[in-house]
């Protein structure tokens, strides 16, 4: 699986901070709409149009994407607020 | 129904039969909502608010799509996501449910315009894709639905409903340009 959002992840990151390895993943279900899942994303995480809309095509084709990595308190907080938007998201050491 | 953009805000003219099915959504969601709603049994622990001890997984499957499991290997770490998370989030959807609700409100005799300011049309969006997440699982939709409906399926009125209020939300997902880092 591609994770677009581990592509941008500075390479420094993974050698200093331990906890750095965890993922934020969203999975497809079949009720929330496309252009509504690039939006959320697009809002929570300020990605541009082009990402958030190559992240929920991988959630789509592939069933899951990952959306953001970092920390596990971070990883915990953008599920949450995921969940409140009503995207099926899951924390998960990467 | 259909949202557009006007000077004043998101504009949606409603027929009276629309805000009453909205309206009757909202009514459902706040009853399942409020069902499962965990009452602490420890009267030190709700004067203070601690989080529940013994949060349990909703057994009821639209409530249990609006909650997700936050670990899908870890049953502990969901557990405990779940005890710090679920029930401000059951709070936040109960209050945009009644908050729809106090926007139809005017609207239910003879319909009429609804105008929203650019939050109260977040909340909107978040609040129709919370009643289509309870309506599909409810109705087992796929997502390729629309390929395998059949006239007999006894699932139809409901169903009409449910692409119905994807087409509102769609509508008014294309008069909003998202605000980046939401909270």
């Amino acid at each position: 699986m591609t994770a677009p959002a581990q592509l941008d992840r500075p390479e420094v990151d993974e050698e200093t901070t331990p906890d750095l390895p965890w993922v934020t993943i969203v999975w497809n279900d079949p009720v929330n709409l496309m252009s509504y899942v690039t939006f959320v994303l697009m809002e929570l995480f300020g990605y541009p149009k082009e990402k958030a809309h190559a992240m929920m095509l991988d959630v789509h084709e592939k069933g899951r994407a990952v959306v953001s990595s970092g920390s596990r308190e971070q990883m915990e907080h953008d599920t949450s607020r995921l969940h409140a938007r009503g995207l099926w998201a899951t924390v998960q050491q990467d | 129904m259909r949202f557009t953009r006007t000077r004043r805000g998101v504009q949606a003219k409603i027929e009276p039969v629309e805000a009453s099915v909205l309206t009757q959504c909202a009514s459902e969601l706040l009853d399942l909502l409020g069902a499962a709603d965990p009452v602490p049994e420890d009267p030190l622990a709700a004067l203070v608010a601690l989080p529940p001890t013994d949060l349990q997984p909703p057994t009821d499957p639209a409530l249990g799509r609006l909650f997700p499991a936050a670990y899908s290997q870890d049953d502990e770490a969901a557990a405990e996501f779940r005890r710090y998370t679920e029930p401000d989030l059951r709070a936040a959807k109960r209050s945009s449910a009644y908050a729809v609700l106090a926007d139809l409100e005017p609207l239910r005799d003879s319909g009429g315009k609804l105008t929203l300011d650019r939050d109260r049309a977040d909340l909107w969006l978040a609040w129709l894709n919370d009643i289509r997440l309870v309506l599909g699982t409810r109705l087992e939709v796929t997502e390729d639905l629309d390929d395998q409906l059949d006239v007999d399926d006894p699932r139809e009125p409901l169903l009409g409903i449910y692409g119905w209020l994807g087409w509102v939300q769609e509508s008014l997902l294309a008069c909003l340009q998202p605000r980046p880092n939401q909270a």
